[in-house]
């Protein structure tokens, strides 16, 4: 087995789910809270130009889903190393 | 030069250096073919990914739709980007550590059953077909608009490009020509939206003019010159949508779930050498992607401000049709564009009300962007390079897909379990060669369906593909039973849905008839729910998964001992 012990084992994979649900919560809210279901109370907001709702809706969302993947390589590569299952 | 010269000039070059990769590229085994060897750079896999994924409809269409809908656009500017979130942190990683070649051999091996493999690979085949026909076309509308050949001449030659690179090169041909092409396309799209923005807003980057005030010195933003136009002309305003919140948030789901279950996207993952890059080559993918899809919505802003100012005049009183300029009697030719002069003034108008005189096809604004703008010959040249590029990268891909599913899942794991290397390769080959036939004859005889299966193919992915592969890494003790029953019921509920609404009875096809006001395009969403429930269901009134399934699983959650990609 890769991993030093059973709970390092399932230390890890928790750490991975924890990980995994706050960025999808963020995924949530930037896509579907703030480009759909709150679109009209956004778009009261002005945000260079944009109305604040359509701007998540067409623009905003995409530059955070880029983002996020980038944060989550990072994070589990640091993660990955730290429990020693990373790829030499 | 004029632009036909220029544009023969510009796609030929083009056409040279994917042939040219072509050759340096060859295939020598399996592993080359299906995963190019398995040693991908990460970077280059993202471009890969991002060309493999933006297709004719991203290229051609989208701007064009978004145009024309406003707000509703969204749907595929977060669906079709978001998914990548859920690919990358929920799939790839994982997929990328399993190491085998194709989606149905990961269904077909964690799921323990060749029931399941042979499911997986019928949805596969057949989500891969409705787009390949798609692109096919793609390739003949350019072909025919710009180069001036006959539709049909037009697919054949995409047809013999496509034929020459993916069964000389299998995976490692397809990736490096892909490389090419997302580089010829991303130029194509941003160089007329940078002119354009720079005419309209006096704004280099078109993501800023977007929101930026008009360069005529009136101190208006453009968007809100836009909604005070659309609202003029009797259209809604364009921030603004007209679906229902709950429509919307159903067909965003589906889409993003359905990106992230298509095989032929997935499949990338398999080239990259580490678990790591796996990861990383995601977010390259879809930073390369998000060039193109934050470009798109100002682009479709531009063209819709620049078109109605061209047809209906500064003063909005309509211009006369003998003046019309060449780019509206060019796209006439075609029947894109039609003008009806239903007041008998001689001038042409464009509103949403009863005061319209125009028909504009929403295909066209990519294409007729850099003619409406009055852009220079070189640009709408590479416009239909960039065109080509988009059609035939996803084209390859897709066919790719197809004749790894029949050589490898289909005979190599089915009915000849002992064939070599060699003649595997043959047959992967043989496969791919035939497939392009096939799409090819679809490219120049589309069933008249194939705008309403964009959305099958879509739904399926989400009902079928996706939830089976989530339990498949995220439950140990998930079953063959559970996992069957539930990509089978939904895939039959998602099917029976759009089949209804669009084939049996398209006269039903409103919101008050649609269950929970969910259109056909956003019910993938509902599908990939009840394959979910089924599973469980199912799961839970049968035995788990043995022990060396769970064993299996628990090896593919974490990096290390990650080999090559293999068939064993």
């Amino acid at each position: 087995m890769a991993f030093r012990n059973e709970d390092d084992k399932r230390a890890y994979w928790s750490e991975n789910l924890a990980l995994l649900a706050k960025l999808l919560v963020i995924w949530f809210i930037v896509s579907f809270g703030a480009g759909i279901i709150f679109v009209d109370i956004l778009n009261e907001i002005q945000f260079f130009g944009f109305k604040l709702g359509f701007w998540f809706a067409q623009q905003g969302s995409i530059y955070v889903f880029v983002a996020l993947i980038f944060v989550y390589m990072a994070k589990m590569n640091a993660m990955d190393k730290r429990y020693g299952v990373d790829e030499e | 030069m004029d632009v036909q010269m220029l544009t023969f000039i510009i796609v030929g070059a083009s056409f040279a250096l994917y042939i040219a990769i072509a050759i340096w590229a060859r295939a020598g085994s399996t592993n080359d073919f299906y995963v190019a060897g398995g040693g991908v750079p990460p970077v280059m896999n993202g471009m890969a990914t991002a060309a493999d994924w933006m297709s004719a409809a991203s290229f051609i269409s989208m701007a064009g739709l978004i145009s024309f809908m406003g707000y509703d656009g969204a749907v595929y500017l977060m669906g079709w980007t978001g998914g990548y979130v859920l690919l990358a942190l929920c799939l790839a990683p994982y997929l990328r550590k399993f190491g085998k070649f194709t989606v149905p051999d990961f269904i077909g091996d964690r799921y323990y059953s060749q029931t399941a493999r042979t499911v997986a690979v019928f949805c596969a085949i057949f989500v891969c077909f409705t787009y390949v026909a798609g692109q096919m076309r793609g390739v003949g509308v350019v072909f025919s608009r710009f180069l001036e050949v006959d539709i049909v001449a037009g697919v054949v030659i995409g047809m013999v490009i496509v034929f020459f690179y993916t069964v000389l090169g299998g995976m490692k041909g397809i990736t490096y020509t892909q490389v090419a092409q997302y580089c010829v396309m991303i130029f194509a799209y941003i160089v007329p939206a940078v002119f354009i923005s720079m005419m309209v807003t006096g704004h280099i980057l078109p993501q800023t003019g977007f929101g930026a005030t008009l360069a005529d010195g009136s101190g208006m933003h453009m968007l809100q010159k836009l909604d005070n136009l659309s609202v003029e002309l009797g259209f809604n305003e364009y921030t603004s949508g007209t679906k229902s919140t709950i429509d919307v948030f159903f067909i965003t789901f589906a889409l993003m779930v359905g990106t992230a279950g298509l095989p032929h996207v997935i499949v990338r993952f398999f080239t990259v050498p580490k678990v790591h890059d796996a990861r990383k080559s995601a977010g390259y993918a879809l930073a390369f992607i998000a060039i193109l899809y934050t470009t798109a919505p100002s682009l479709a802003a531009f063209a819709r401000v620049n078109m109605i100012e061209t047809i209906n005049g500064s003063e909005m009183t309509g211009t006369s049709y003998e003046e019309a300029p060449s780019w509206i009697k060019n796209w006439e030719q075609t029947g894109l564009i039609v003008f009806e002069d239903k007041n008998g003034d001689g001038k042409m108008f464009y509103s949403g009300d009863e005061r319209n005189e125009m028909k504009v096809d929403r295909d066209i604004m990519v294409l007729a962007n850099p003619e409406i703008a009055n852009l220079p010959a070189w640009v709408i040249a590479l416009v239909a390079a960039g065109g080509v590029a988009a059609a035939l990268s996803t084209s390859a891909g897709l066919l790719l897909v197809i004749s790894t599913s029949v050589s490898h899942d289909l005979l190599k794991r089915n009915f000849m379990p002992n064939i070599t290397d060699k003649a595997e390769l043959m047959y992967a080959r043989l496969a791919a060669g035939v497939a392009i036939v096939i799409a090819g004859y679809f490219g120049i005889n589309p069933p008249g369906f194939v705008a309403q299966v964009v959305a099958f193919a879509f739904g399926l992915a989400a009902s079928s593909f996706f939830p089976a592969i989530i339990m498949g890494i995220f439950s140990k003790r998930m079953n063959d039973k559970g996992a069957i029953a539930g990509m089978v019921s939904g895939i039959a509920f998602t099917a029976a849905y759009i089949i209804y609404f669009k084939f049996v009875n398209p006269a039903a096809n409103t919101p008050d008839n649609w269950w929970f006001g969910i259109s056909p395009e956003g019910i993938g969403t509902l599908g990939m729910m009840v394959n979910f429930i089924v599973a469980f269901l199912v799961f839970k009134a049968t035995d788990e998964a043995p022990e060396e399934i769970q064993e299996l699983v628990e090896s593919i959650r974490y990096p290390k001992g990650a080999g090559e990609a293999s068939a064993h």
